[in-house]
This record gives C-alpha cells, structure tokens and sequence, in this order.
C-alpha cells in the first residue's frame, strides 16, 4: 500500500478526534446559550480571545480524558514495530487487529507519534492542574496571615520564600528527583509536609465559618478530616488502610518537587493581596463585628481577592506544565516509557536533523495548550477588570 | 540608601549561606557518597569498605562540621586512615602534611576537584562560565532592545491594531518554552528535511568561533521566551503611562506625539521593565541549561547537567553557589535600581 498523502492525513487526523469536536460544539453551545447565568465563566464568551483560548485548554483537556478512555488513540504507544522505525506519517502497517497507518509517523523504536502525542495529553492533564491547585492552597494558607498580620511572621515566612524562589529550578530538579534522594525519602516527607496544607485550609475553612453552629461545624469538620486523612495517607505515604488510592512514587516526585516550586510564588501573590485588602472598609467592618482573624481572611479577603487568583491560576496550569516538560525533558522523574510531551520531545530531538515527525507534534501539542492557558487567562482577566 | 544596602546584602548573604547548605546536604546523603566511592573505586566494594573508604576522606564527619570546612571557615580534616596513610583536606597531591595550610575552602578560593573532569572546579567553572557569558551578552543584545521596542510600540496607542498583533506576539512567545522552540527552530532553519539549512542545529563550533551560523539559534531561543514577558510588562507600564495626567497635558500644550512617547513617557513606563529585566535572571538560567543541552554548546549550564547526572559533588557545589551568587546579585541590583529609579519610593 501507498503511504498517504497529507490531505488524507489531515482528514483522517480530524475523524480520530470526533468525540473531541463533538464535546467541545456541546459545550461551547452550552455555556453561550446559558452565558448570561455562568458568571465569570459565562462572561469569558464575551471575549474572542478568552473562548479561544478557552477552546484550546478543552481541546487537550477533552483529547486527554477520552485517549485515556482508549478514544481517539490508533495504537497501543507502547508497541513496537520494527518496519515502522522513523517512517514517515502516513505509512502503512501491514499487521492484523491494528489500525493500518502511522498517522503521524512512527518515532526511533516504531512506536505510533500521534497514540503517544495524544497519551501525553493525559501524563499533563492529570498532573498540572492538581499540582497547581495544591501549590494554591500551601501558597494561600500561609501568604494570608503573612499579609494579614505582618511583623515577624511575615518576615520569616517570606525570607523562605525568597529562600526557595532563589533557587535556580533545575539545580532544585536535579537535586530532589535523583533517584539517589528518592532512596532517602527526602520527597515523601516534604510531601508528608506539602500535602497536610490542603487538609489544613479545608479544616480553618469550614471551622472559621460554621464556628457559631457547633453542630454543623463539627459535622462538616469531621467529613473533611476523615476523607482528608483518607486521602493524605493514600497519596503522601501511600498507606491508604483500604487499599484504594495509591500513588506512583516516582509520580509522587514529580509532583512534589512541583508544587514546592510553585507554592512560594502563589504567596507572594497572596501575600500582596492580603496586605492591600486588609485596608479596606469591610475588612474594619468585620473587625468591629468581632469576627476572627481567620474568618476575615478566608471569608472576607479571599473572596474579594479572587480575581487576580483565577486569573494566576490559569497562567500556573501553563508554567507547571512547561516544568513538567522540563523534567521529562532532561528525563527526571518520569519512567523513560513514559509517553509525555518533555520526554518524547526530548527522545526526538536527537534525531531531528533527518526526522522531524518525532519531535514536532509534541513540541506543537505543549505550545498549543500552554498558549490557550495563557489566553484565557488573558480573557479572564479583560473581563474580570470590565465590572 | 547606605544602611538599606547594608540591611540587603545581610539578608542576602544569610539566604547564600542557607542555600548552599542545603545543596551541601542534599549532594552528602550517604547514598549520594556511596555512589561517589563506589564510581571512583569500583562498583563492586563491599559496604565495609565503602565506610572505611568515606571515614578515610572526612566525609563520615558531622554534617555541619563538613560544611563549616567546605566553606573555609572550620580548619579542614586530617585523618590517618585505615590504611596508614594521613589524607587531609588541605593536603594537595605530593604536598607534605606539614606544608598545607589550616583552612581550604572556597573562601580561600579551593573548590575541590571534579570527580567528572579531574580538575579543578574553580578553573572549570571559570571556563564555563566565560562561555556562558558570551552567549548571555548575545541574549541580552537581542533581547532586551527587542522587548522595549514591542512594548513601547504595543503600549503606545492601547488597543490598536498594532497592540493587538504584538500583544499576540508576545504571549506566543512566553507559551513557548526553549526546549519547544529551539525543536522547532532546528526543525525549520537547521534539519535536511526542511533543506533551508540556514543555520547550523549545534553550537559546539561556537565555543572557539562564534559565526553567525552557529549561534544565532541558540541565542534567539533564549531570547524569544524572556523577551514576551519583558515586552507585556514594558506595555504595561507604558500604557499605564500614557493615561497619566502630564501627558495629557502634554498633548494639550500640543506637543508632537513622536515627542510625548520619547521625552515624556518613555522614562517614567521604563522603570517597571528594568526590574523584571533584572529578575529575569533566574529564568535565563533555566533557558541556559536547556538551550546549552539542546545546541552541545558546552558552558555553565551544560556542566551543572554534566555535574548533576554524574554525582560530581565538589563541581555541583561549586556550580550552585555560582548560579545562588548570580541570581542573588541580581535581585539585589533590581532592588536597588527600582529605589534608584523611581522617585515615589524613598528607604530612609
């Protein structure tokens, strides 16, 4: 058989991804039939480049859920072909039970690019935004009272930060996921430490708030400790007593070191927002009310501080997945099957001057995702500005 | 102004000495040594001699005790080993015991020995670091200029259609990171697929000659990552500039707008870019050691990986104050360079 021609590639290409499509058009029709009742997210449908960049994060986000579902993908990613070593896309695959082209070409040991382009959207999907979301709550658990008392507090907390923020990133991956200090278990104690933040801000969450309900509170405290401890023993020392969560240590690793780099600086940023909140009036009015420090904090500054947040969130979601890429860039981490973005980039490169077909979908799948990160945090931010 | 260095520097040499102690115990965990004796003398040693082997190089020594002589400020060890020999830390080869000096550390300027490159770390580093600042200075040529102009022009007229399309620019290029754009480049300008062959895909050549071939890749990945986020920030400030009151004024008064844009806003919207110029050290490091892997070119950031992934202590050591020292300078620089330039805000 002929290889295909590129048109036939595109064409084909775009039928793979038809649950993609068909997700996003729902969506999309969705949320701007109902956009006026949706709030911030309704309000990104206002903005051409917010829903673009909105449309690329749920291309992958969409591309990733159902390649892990085993949609989308044409091949297995990890099988190999021998005939099909560095071909060029398009080729034909003379086999039985398998889909009879490398749509995207095969890489330096006849894997199938576009399986594993499209698997690496899971490796970042399933990663980056919990990591990111993780790293928010270490940064606001301890950036709020640094901003909001100041003093001697504020001074160490922020003297840590500096500490970790001067590090340079990659020295800090190369030091924390060695397997060398993997063997210590160095990163299953900062995880130990990192992990209980999340349990932590839940806890003062709840408890700040249902504080004059001691039945309620005490109800709702005790539901978010017992899954809490359930889920920091599972992922942080991987001792769920029933036996469900378990957490890949060297996956573990990837997500502390992280987390660790990005918390110091989601407190800074809270730090400054609660230092400039705390001026205003509400904040003196609920002062005199008599309400707690942590119930101003949480229920009165966060709230009010939420914008800048959001919008720092998305551009975190597109930095730690560039760190991710980093790691598996320089093959930290990650198990060298591994099919995500860094590492294949990084296995494609060393041929790059005769094949291209390796190293570019990745390359291309990770800017595309980072770059509509970066626009919808764009958008959120217009349109948070506008009211 | 004098005290407030003062105070800065205090707190930057207390946040040097932390980082490097903790880089300092991170590389000595046992199985860190353990694979450092067992690559230097061979990979089958039994466990008791690997101890011996240590105990007989002051490793076994506590922690803070190691550093303390590491840094230069404790007198180094001499131990008579097992073996009847007196190894020191001060001792250098064929030196007698008597002769060596009480303290070596890297205060006195001994950076130990690369177990990778059997030479002296400070001579290495010195190297490398030399190549690196060639490739740094091109960085900065393009960059810096290149970002200031998209700014201004973006933050000029806001919401125009050059604003538009820079504004584009710019976040496509700070969502591209080096390892992504440097494939791409050597993809399209380097590879025989392509057959542009413009540039050469490796920089090696440019570490005894740089020609325009050999390191223009290099250099303009670097630059295209940093130069989006010091363009936004320069548009930022340029636009927030050109709402002021005094410009308006200007314009009334009926000054041309080449003229507002040079004389009256440019200085005022540039103090914001200098510090994040400034800050951007640490992230050009980062590019440094990607670009550096990617393109061969064998300066400070390829060692650190070299350092890095072959347990060289004494050269990881080494390369992290630098890199510490470097990116601690430049905040400080950037601290005070905002004082300097912006005169809203006062120390004293």
């Amino acid at each position: 058989m002929e290889p295909l021609i590129w048109g036939e590639i595109i064409i084909r290409i775009i039928g793979q991804f038809t649950p993609v499509w068909i997700a996003l058009i729902v969506l999309f029709a969705a949320s701007i039939v109902y956009k006026r009742k949706l709030g911030l997210y309704g309000k990104l449908f206002d903005s051409t480049i917010g829903m673009i960049g909105f449309a690329l994060v749920m291309f992958w986000v969409f591309t990733a859920v159902f390649g892990a579902m085993g949609m989308i993908v044409t091949h297995d990613g990890l099988q190999q072909f021998a005939s099909m070593k560095n071909k060029v896309p398009g080729t034909f695959l003379d086999e039985e039970g398998v889909y009879n082209y490398y749509l995207l070409g095969g890489d330096n040991l006849g894997r199938d690019v576009f399986t594993r382009m499209v698997k690496g959207s899971w490796e970042v999907v399933k990663i980056a935004p919990f990591a990111t979301l993780f790293a928010f709550m270490v940064g606001i658990t301890l950036g709020l009272p640094a901003g909001y008392y100041g003093g001697k507090l504020d001074t160490f907390l922020s003297f840590l930060a500096n500490l970790i923020l001067a590090f340079p990133v990659i020295l800090l991956f190369y030091l924390l996921v060695t397997p060398e200090i993997v063997a210590t278990g160095i990163p299953v104690y900062m995880a130990g430490v990192l992990f209980i933040f999340p349990i932590v801000f839940m806890v003062i969450l709840m408890n700040s708030r249902f504080y004059t309900q001691p039945a309620k509170r005490n109800m709702y405290l005790a539901f978010v400790l017992v899954i809490g401890a359930w889920l920091y023993l599972g992922i942080a020392w991987n001792a769920d007593p029933l036996g469900i969560i378990s957490f890949p240590a060297n996956l573990l690793v990837v997500f502390v070191s992280v987390v660790f780099v990005n918390s110091p600086t989601v407190f800074r940023i809270v730090r400054g927002l609660a230092m400039d909140i705390k001026t205003r009036d509400y904040v003196a009015a609920a002062q005199t009310r008599g309400e707690g420090p942590w119930y101003i904090m949480l229920w009165e500054i966060l709230p009010n501080a939420r914008g800048p947040l959001i919008v720092d969130f998305c551009l975190r979601i597109g930095y730690t997945t560039i760190l991710l890429g980093t790691l598996g860039f320089f093959g930290l981490g990650l198990s060298p099957e591994s099919p995500d973005w860094g590492s294949t980039i990084n296995e494609g490169r060393k041929l790059l001057s005769i094949y291209l077909h390796p190293a570019l979908p990745p390359a291309f799948a990770l800017l595309t995702l980072v770059l509509g990160l970066n626009l919808l945090a764009d958008g959120l931010r217009e349109e948070s500005l506008r009211d | 102004m004098g005290l407030f260095i003062l105070r800065r520097l205090g707190v930057m040499i207390l946040t040097a000495i932390c980082l490097t102690f903790i880089v300092f115990f991170l590389t000595n965990l046992s199985p860190n040594l353990e694979k450092l004796a067992k690559s230097e003398v061979n990979q089958r040693m039994s466990d008791d001699a690997v101890t011996s082997w240590l105990a007989n190089r002051g490793y076994a020594q506590p922690l803070p005790v190691k550093y303390g002589q590491w840094l230069g400020v404790l007198p180094g060890y001499v131990i008579e080993g097992t073996d009847g020999t007196v190894r020191g830390r001060c001792i250098g080869q064929g030196m007698a015991p008597e002769d060596a000096p009480t303290f070596c550390g890297i205060l006195q300027g001994d950076w130990g020995q690369s177990s990778v490159f059997k030479d002296d770390v400070g001579s290495i580093i010195a190297t490398r670091l030399g190549l690196t600042g060639k490739l740094m200075f091109w960085v900065m040529v393009v960059m810096v200029p290149g970002a200031l102009i998209i700014g201004v022009l973006a933050g000029m007229r806001e919401g125009s259609r050059t604003d538009r399309s820079l504004s584009t620019v710019s976040i496509l290029s700070t969502a591209t990171p080096e390892y992504v754009s440097g494939v791409i480049f050597i993809a399209v300008f380097s590879s025989s697929a392509v057959g542009l062959k413009w540039f050469k895909g490796t920089a090696t050549s440019a570490m005894d000659d740089i020609t325009f071939a050999n390191f223009t890749l290099p250099v303009l990945t670097i630059a295209l990552y940093g130069m989006g986020y010091i363009a936004r920030m320069t548009r930022a400030s340029m636009t927030e500039v050109m709402t002021a009151q005094y410009i308006r004024t200007a314009r009334l008064k009926g000054v041309s707008f080449g003229n507002i844009v040079l004389k009256h806003a440019l200085r005022n919207a540039l103090i914001a870019p200098f510090t994040v110029i400034m800050l951007q050290f640490p992230w050009l490091l980062n590019g440094v050691v990607i670009v550096e892997t990617l393109f061969n070119y064998k300066g400070f950031g390829w060692t650190l990986v070299q350092a890095a992934g072959n347990n060289d202590i004494e050269l990881l050591l080494g390369v992290s104050v630098v890199s510490v020292v470097v990116v601690l300078t430049t905040q400080l620089i950037s601290d005070i360079g905002y004082v300097y330039l912006n005169p809203r805000i006062s120390v004293t």
